[in-house]
């Protein structure tokens, strides 16, 4: 459970550079955790690399994706961008489901190997991988932290607020687009990979729009624009989710398919709260403000 | 001919872009909404289909004032991103309520099937054209009630301009609700008449509701004649598209209509006008 708050967190870290410091929104994130998932089990499996090189791998092609994303996007407002990023998403399943000399289609990819599967006791394995991915949460906070105190991340924020005033500031805003959606998507890519070698087997229609719903809600739970709340979030969520599955064991007479509905449900519902009553979140960004150095002697 | 049934959601999606000036992707569960409506009419009532349908129209207006007055309205002032992700939210929260009720299996209707027809050589199911005759006629009424009467004139003038509106004297949160009332009872009757050609379940409305937005912008949202030529071209696209494309690809047409159009027309075929 720990290793999925883990994932989550990842997501919503890349959320958080494309949306709660970039500014645009995009709903199409579980397309880019499933082409990382896919480029490294398609790595690891059919040409046999080592697991780093297919997450590196992940990272490159998604960012790739990210890129194509970013370039057809360009000119779309806000509200359009959410349902073509969802498109894009869907669109990256289907291909998924039919190119089956590629990806096996829908009977999906399994046996895809994990860092020390099958030499170590299933217990052990947990741990590694829940280290494995503590590890890269933390490495890609710290870099994300950096980004955010750095002139590239208040170019971003400058962006995300007014992306004619950075352009009159003669701020290459296309070009910081395109970056921020590729690093963004390079990150989802990423935590795609570790999932698919945590979990060994990926299909298809395990990617679907609603995993793209619980990290917008984890980002915004946790405090969108802030690194920190995105950490926060992602632990909520799966906390959430995990209490869910507690509860409905208070309600035996409920048939598995209205449990699931029940789930998906208050996952939406908790984001309609959200928005409504809480939108900077748990951890709301904190504006720096910088008081400019005065020429004049203080009096 | 699949772009007759995407005619009546679109119309009613472009209505409510036209007058409230945000796309509404909550027409996804409100389609489906109508669908189950009919259905329960239909299967568990006995009633007959055009009663089921009025049913179905009932059903999903009532349930989009409800819910927009519930969840979107108060959230309209935190801007248009913010209020489409609670749309997206909201489809969620709904079509899980029909899950809870109904269950994923596939329902149809408890209509006689009727034989294809045979014109000049081509086979088309009398459901087809059934479809375009009420996405013809919806068009025409909608359109009627906008340019001839008070209250059609009243949201016009709310589509112009809110504040405008509101100054002569005209009750735009009235006006709202009619719209969203309209627009998703049209989604309802869309949603029937997608489960008179094949079938239901609580995935209807999401699985068309990328085409339907596709159809509205290639029209040019809030253009109400707009919204069924481009149901028709989306349609065509579709069918077009199977030369090349294997079947289950057919959504990716709609996305790419979509992102072509904003691109390089986003006015879309007949530009931004209710009328």
């Amino acid at each position: 459970m720990a290793t999925f708050a883990g994932l989550y967190a990842l997501m919503a870290l890349g959320l958080n550079l494309i949306w709660g410091m970039a500014g645009m929104i995009n709903l199409g994130l579980v397309g880019f955790f499933a082409v990382g998932a896919y480029v490294s089990a398609l790595a690891t499996r059919k040409l046999g690399a080592p697991i780093p090189l297919g997450v590196a791998a992940a990272f490159l092609i998604a960012a790739v994706a990210g890129v194509l994303m970013a370039l057809i996007t360009a000119r779309l407002r806000g509200d359009y961008l959410a349902i073509i990023t969802l498109g894009f998403s869907e669109v990256v399943r289907l291909t998924a489901s039919n190119e089956i000399w590629l990806t096996n289609g829908t009977d999906g990819i399994s046996g895809i190997p994990g860092p020390w599967r099958g030499r170590v006791t299933p217990e052990t394995f947990n741990v590694i991988s829940l280290v494995i991915v503590a590890a890269v949460v933390a490495i890609v906070l710290a870099v994300m932290q950096r980004v955010r105190h750095s002139p590239y991340g208040r170019v971003l924020r400058a962006m995300r607020d007014d992306d004619q005033v950075a352009s009159v500031a003669g701020k290459h805003v296309a070009g910081f687009k395109v970056e921020a959606f590729a690093l963004s998507a390079g990150i989802l890519g990423v935590a795609g990979a570790l999932y698919a070698h945590y979990t060994s087997f990926i299909a298809p229609d395990m990617f679907t729009p609603l995993i793209s719903i619980y990290v917008v809600l984890a980002l915004t739970a946790g405090g969108t624009g802030n690194n920190w709340g995105a950490v926060a979030g992602g632990a909520l969520v799966v906390f959430f989710m995990e209490s869910t599955r507690f509860a409905t064991g208070w309600l035996p007479q409920l048939e598995p398919v209205q449990v699931a509905a029940v789930r998906e449900l208050l996952i939406g519902a908790s984001l309609i709260l959200v928005l409504r009553f809480r939108p900077s979140g748990l951890l709301p960004e904190r504006i720096v403000r910088v008081e400019p150095e005065s020429p004049l002697p203080r009096t | 001919m699949a772009g007759t049934v995407l005619a009546v959601p679109a119309i009613g999606f472009s209505a409510i872009y036209g007058v409230l000036r945000f796309p509404n992707f909550a027409l996804a569960s409100h389609l489906t909404i109508g669908a189950f409506a009919g259905y329960v009419a239909n299967s568990g009532l006995g009633l007959p289909a055009v009663a089921s349908v009025v049913v179905a129209f009932v059903v999903a207006g009532v349930a989009g004032v409800v819910s927009d007055e519930v969840v979107l309205k108060p959230l309209r002032r935190a801007g248009p991103l913010t209020t489409a992700i609670a749309a997206i939210a909201l489809t969620i929260v709904l079509e899980n309520v029909i899950r809870f009720v109904f269950g994923n299996t596939l329902r149809g209707y408890d209509l006689p099937i009727r034989r294809d027809w045979q014109v000049a050589g081509v086979r088309i199911g009398p459901q087809q054209v059934q479809n375009l005759v009420v996405a013809v006629a919806a068009m025409v009424a909608v359109f009627a009630f906008l340019a001839r009467t008070r209250t059609g004139k009243a949201m016009r003038a709310v589509a112009d301009s809110p504040t405008l509106a509101s100054i002569k004297g005209i009750d735009v949160d009235r006006v709202a609700r009619l719209v969203n009332f309209v627009g998703m009872g049209l989604a309802g009757v869309g949603g029937m008449l997608i489960g008179l050609d094949t079938s239901i379940d609580p995935l209807t409305g999401f699985r068309v509701i990328l085409s339907v937005f596709a159809a509205a912008v290639v029209g040019g949202l809030g253009s109400i004649p707009g919204a069924v030529a481009g149901a028709l071209g989306i349609g065509i696209a579709e069918e077009l598209s199977l030369l090349w494309l294997a079947p289950a690809y057919r959504t990716a047409v709609g996305f790419l209509a979509i992102l072509l159009m904003l691109s390089l027309r986003p006015r879309g075929l007949l530009g931004e006008r209710a009328y």
